[in-house]
């Protein structure tokens, strides 16, 4: 009996001192980015084309998502609205669930999805192959010429994807609430404006700053860090987008916490 | 261990381990100006591992190892950047940049690490092609569309292109037929002499020692068991080089093989 809890308690604290480990590893990580963020040489050239492959090439997922978001959203509202006589907030709802909630976290979702992935198996290829070992043979600095530009590059451009996602979504619901639910389109759109306030925007767009930061993090961490061939290629390809997603969730709590002080 | 020239790189008790696993054990080894050393040794037995800690991609727990008189270890920041400018390295897998095209990846360090413009850099590439025997039409490719023997002179010239006083090749002839292995050693022999460059490759294969090096070292359990001249490497009177060098199963080295 002893020996099984002392079992018990070990395996405890393995985990809880791989956790730590992990834990510091990335804050370590963290730091010497951030660091080199703010040091030059900084690569316009690599950052532009992170930005091109974050921002513009994930316009088309984030666009369908944020329309059948919003138009299902339309389409939930009014039915849960109806039961208490409340359809009329259908359009102040829509759009503060979406600029405030759903824009932010689901284009940081879908961009984890698509760029963190990308990002974790480009680096960590780059990593088994030796083409790391190699920038550092050739005087540069892997952080400078790999990490900073997908960094920048995602705490930019989620911004303007979500300010796209944002309107995109709002107008799959205003598309559903006129042409199914019958609303007269000149008061949804009045009812859209008018109680929705510059701190449900400017919420959102800091969130998804923060998403960005943390998709491209998430990506190149574990792309950097990964050991042993495909698989390992395959491990943090999966790490990264899981982890990424996890964190959004959290920060976006705290982000919310932060801003309405509940 | 010792050699005639001034040392370019004085490696002593250098201790690198993984967990438990010891990988370098006490190496000694130094590479003289001008000179090219090849250290032999099987699998396993730490000699990426020897380059890998020279050149700061790992950082060794105990020892010393100096460049050009300058202790190596813990260096940071822009002194270790400036060491760096001094080393060029032909990677086993070629490690070219596949997002590049072929002259860029050859024009890389010039470009990043010199502050090259593109075109100045461009033309230096393309000579640099030139030597080891690519035409410019190749330049274009990506080095996906390469083939194994191109991409490895891709990476002697991309190894070659900042002039460097020290070039390291980690296996240069692995994965190659025999002629395009004694093709890349000729290159590699050609380029050393034109650039003067001092030069430490490791390998396990003994024609390619014979043709490029001066100086022979074997690595075996994380130490230099024996160093002597290339021509001296078949009457060492080392069992164990002896074993290597004639590709024989029985001798004092015993390869952990699980038998049925």
């Amino acid at each position: 009996m002893v020996a099984v809890s002392t079992n018990f308690l070990a395996a405890i604290g393995r985990i809880f001192l791989a956790f730590m480990a992990a834990t510091g590893r990335l804050s370590i990580f963290t730091a010497t980015a951030l660091s080199h963020c703010v040091t030059p040489p900084i690569y316009p050239r690599l950052l532009l084309r992170q930005m091109m492959s974050i921002g513009y090439y994930s316009l088309p997922v984030v666009g369908m998502t944020a329309v059948f978001t919003g138009m299902v959203l339309a389409l939930q509202i009014y039915s849960g609205s109806s039961r208490f006589n409340a359809e009329g907030a259908v359009a102040t709802i829509v759009v503060i669930g979406i600029t405030r909630e759903l824009g932010p976290v689901l284009t940081g979702l879908m961009v984890a999805g698509r760029v963190g992935a990308a990002m974790a198996a480009e680096i960590g290829t780059m990593r088994v192959t030796e083409q790391i070992d190699a920038l550092t043979t050739l005087s540069t600095n892997p952080f400078k010429y790999l990490v900073v530009p997908r960094l920048i590059a995602g705490a930019l451009m989620l911004p303007l994807l979500v300010l796209v996602a944002d309107i995109i979504g709002v107008m799959g619901g205003y598309l559903v609430g006129t042409e199914k639910l019958g609303f007269n389109s000149a008061s949804y759109i009045d009812n859209t404006f008018e109680f929705l306030e510059q701190i449900d925007v400017v919420s959102g767009l800091v969130k998804a700053s923060a998403f960005g930061f943390i998709v491209s993090l998430m990506g190149c961490y574990h792309g950097y860090h990964s050991r042993g061939g495909a698989q390992g290629v395959g491990s943090a390809t999966t790490n990264a987008v899981v982890s990424a997603s996890i964190l959004i969730l959290a920060a976006n709590y705290i982000i919310t916490e932060l801003f309405f002080d509940i | 261990m010792s050699t005639q020239n001034p040392a370019k790189i004085v490696m002593r008790d250098v201790h690198k381990s993984f967990g438990p696993k010891v990988v370098l054990d006490g190496l000694d080894l130094e590479v003289g100006q001008g000179e090219s050393v090849v250290v032999i040794g099987g699998s396993g037995t730490g000699k990426s591992v020897m380059l890998k800690c020279v050149l700061g991609l790992l950082h060794p727990e105990q020892g010393s190892i100096k460049v050009d008189g300058e202790e190596a270890i813990g260096m940071r920041g822009k002194e270790r950047d400036r060491v760096l400018e001094k080393f060029g390295m032909l990677f086993q897998s070629a490690a070219l940049f596949d997002s590049l095209k072929v002259w860029e990846n050859v024009a890389f360090g010039l470009i990043q690490g010199r502050g090259m413009s593109r075109d100045d850099a461009k033309g230096v590439a393309l000579t640099k092609m030139a030597q080891v025997g690519l035409g410019e039409d190749v330049g274009e490719l990506s080095p996906a569309e390469l083939s194994g023997g191109m991409q490895k002179r891709v990476g002697l010239a991309r190894a070659i292109a900042t002039e460097p006083e020290i070039i390291f090749f980690d296996e240069p002839t692995t994965g190659l037929d025999p002629i395009m292995g004694d093709v890349i050693n000729d290159l590699i022999v050609d380029c050393v002499q034109e650039l003067g460059a001092s030069t430490l490759s490791i390998t396990h294969d003994m024609a390619s020692a014979r043709k490029i090096a001066d100086r022979i070292a074997m690595i075996y359990k994380g130490k230099i068991i024996w160093a002597g001249p290339t021509d001296e490497v078949d009457h060492s009177g080392n069992a164990h080089v002896d074993q290597f060098i004639f590709g024989r199963a029985e001798g004092p080295i015993q390869m952990e093989v699980l038998r049925p």
